[in-house]
């Protein structure tokens, strides 16, 4: 599972990957919200956790639908699916390895873009901490919708729109931590533990699913 | 050999779709007729009961509003089902059954939203608020939608099947959370007034007419699923004549 995990890691990274497209779409998409509500900093301040989470999961969701689409047009998806080792065991491993190598660049980069948005420290620890517990999930999610939409000629929107939906309650948890972490009376633990489990619970779902997809939609 | 018989005796003898197709030809004139006697009653009763003290004649908004907003629910467990038996039991007439269901659930939904706002515009003062059952039925339709054009994405009728069965199961996760949306957040939708442990809360009056039109729905649903199914079985049988008839143009000396 290691090789597998490293070799994901280096296609998504290597020159054709688009891993770090990801996050240049994150910030862009960060950098555009204030010409749309205009350079008011307090205006900025209060909505930024939702941009930064927003922008993140639209990020999650562009590279999505190259998760399992590229090894099946190359052929290594039908040998992965006539493995000894458990196919869900295989998702879970390349979806660690699509994390790895997207989400944990969407985390790392929140910190900067949090600043753009005159966040204070506080506001900035709590979103960089809640994408660090919530992308994993969008991930799993995305996982089943790139299952599903595997054999898909042009499966990347549809991607989109099955997952959304889905991906709602990661992204109210997420938004709602961030806000109990900057206004006093709310406790910030309560949000972002269910937050955890959300996390937990996808990844349950999302590669036994995308595993079931997988199987159901090979020739 | 004699011909295949079409009684039906078990469950299982419903997968033969030429048998399902001769059931629906029997019953579906009485499931209509039914719905129609109980859309009379429920209506009349909606109409002839008094008005609610404070809501005024608003209240009848909710005879058709509550309705709707249980057969979407019902719809997708419906569907939940199906896939069940889609994937579990690889049942022929499940995917049918799934697909057809589908357009009907994103009808009740959307009957559900608009009667819901048309309620809240002079109830709440405003047309749509983000509350957490509102905005949980809203991704139950965006789901439905989803779901559809998943379903008119592929061309094989059975893959898709296969692949949207998982999909909806993945999807079943909001239903629960719809159903008990009004009790874990405190919200401006009332909370659950009919189905309760300690019974309904609901004054009799009210009570009635809303189940009669519970149950006049309930009766729609399965007359619209039913002919859908039949309609889809049907679409699919006319593909492959379809398919058959372009295959023996294509080689003439093979039709003859």
């Amino acid at each position: 599972m290691i090789p597998l995990l490293l070799r994901d890691i280096k296609l998504s990274v290597r020159a054709g990957g688009g891993a770090l497209i990801g996050v240049l779409f994150f910030m862009t998409v960060v950098a555009v919200i204030p010409f749309g509500v205009g350079p008011d900093l307090n205006l900025l301040s209060r909505i930024g956790p939702a941009i930064l989470w927003i922008g993140a999961l639209l990020a999650a969701l562009l590279g999505l639908d190259r998760l399992f689409q590229a090894e099946r047009e190359d052929g290594s998806l039908d040998l992965l699916l006539m493995q000894e080792t458990p196919l869900v065991l295989t998702v879970f491993v390349k979806c660690l390895a699509h994390w790895i190598a997207t989400g944990l660049p969407l985390v790392m980069a929140s910190p900067l873009l949090g600043l753009f948005m005159n966040m204070d420290e506080i506001a900035i620890g709590a979103t960089t901490l809640t994408l660090l517990a919530g992308t994993p999930a969008l991930t799993f999610i995305g996982a089943a919708g790139a299952g599903i939409a595997v054999a898909l000629p042009r499966g990347g929107l549809l991607v989109s729109i099955l997952v959304l939906p889905l991906a709602i309650p990661v992204l109210i948890f997420g938004v709602s931590a961030v806000h109990a972490a900057i206004e006093d009376p709310a406790p910030f633990l309560p949000p972002f533990l269910v937050l955890v489990a959300l996390n937990l619970f996808f990844a349950v779902i999302g590669p036994v699913a995308a595993a079931a997809a997988l199987r159901l939609s090979s020739d | 050999m004699s011909e295949p018989s079409l009684a039906i005796r078990k469950f299982s003898d419903l997968a033969n779709p030429t048998r399902f197709l001769a059931l629906v030809a029997i019953v579906w004139p009485y499931l209509a007729g039914l719905t129609l006697c109980l859309f009379a009653a429920g209506l009349y009763l909606s109409f002839t009961t008094t008005g609610d003290y404070q809501q005024g004649e608003t209240v009848r908004i909710m005879y058709v509003h509550v309705p709707a907003a249980w057969l979407s629910m019902m719809c997708y467990t419906v569907m939940a089902l199906s896939a069940l038996g889609t994937l579990v039991w690889r049942h022929p007439l499940a995917d049918v059954s799934a697909k057809a269901a589908a357009p009907i659930g994103a009808c009740f939904t959307l009957v559900a939203l608009i009667t819901g706002s048309l309620w809240g515009k002079p109830m709440w003062g405003t047309w749509w608020v983000w509350d957490a059952r509102l905005t949980s039925v809203f991704v139950l339709f965006l789901m439905y939608l989803g779901l559809i054009a998943l379903n008119r994405a592929m061309d094989d009728p059975t893959r898709a099947a296969k692949v949207s069965a998982v999909l909806i199961l993945v999807g079943f996760v909001n239903i629960p959370i719809i159903k008990f949306s009004v009790e874990w957040w405190n919200t401006l939708h009332q909370p659950a007034s009919v189905v309760r442990l300690d019974g309904p809360t609901i004054d009799p009056e009210f009570l009635w007419p809303l189940l009669v039109m519970a149950v006049a729905f309930t009766f729609l649903f399965f007359t619209l699923h039913v002919l859908a199914m039949r309609n889809e079985i049907l679409r699919r049988r006319i593909a492959v004549l379809r398919r058959h008839a372009a295959r023996s143009a294509g080689r003439p000396g093979d039709a003859a």
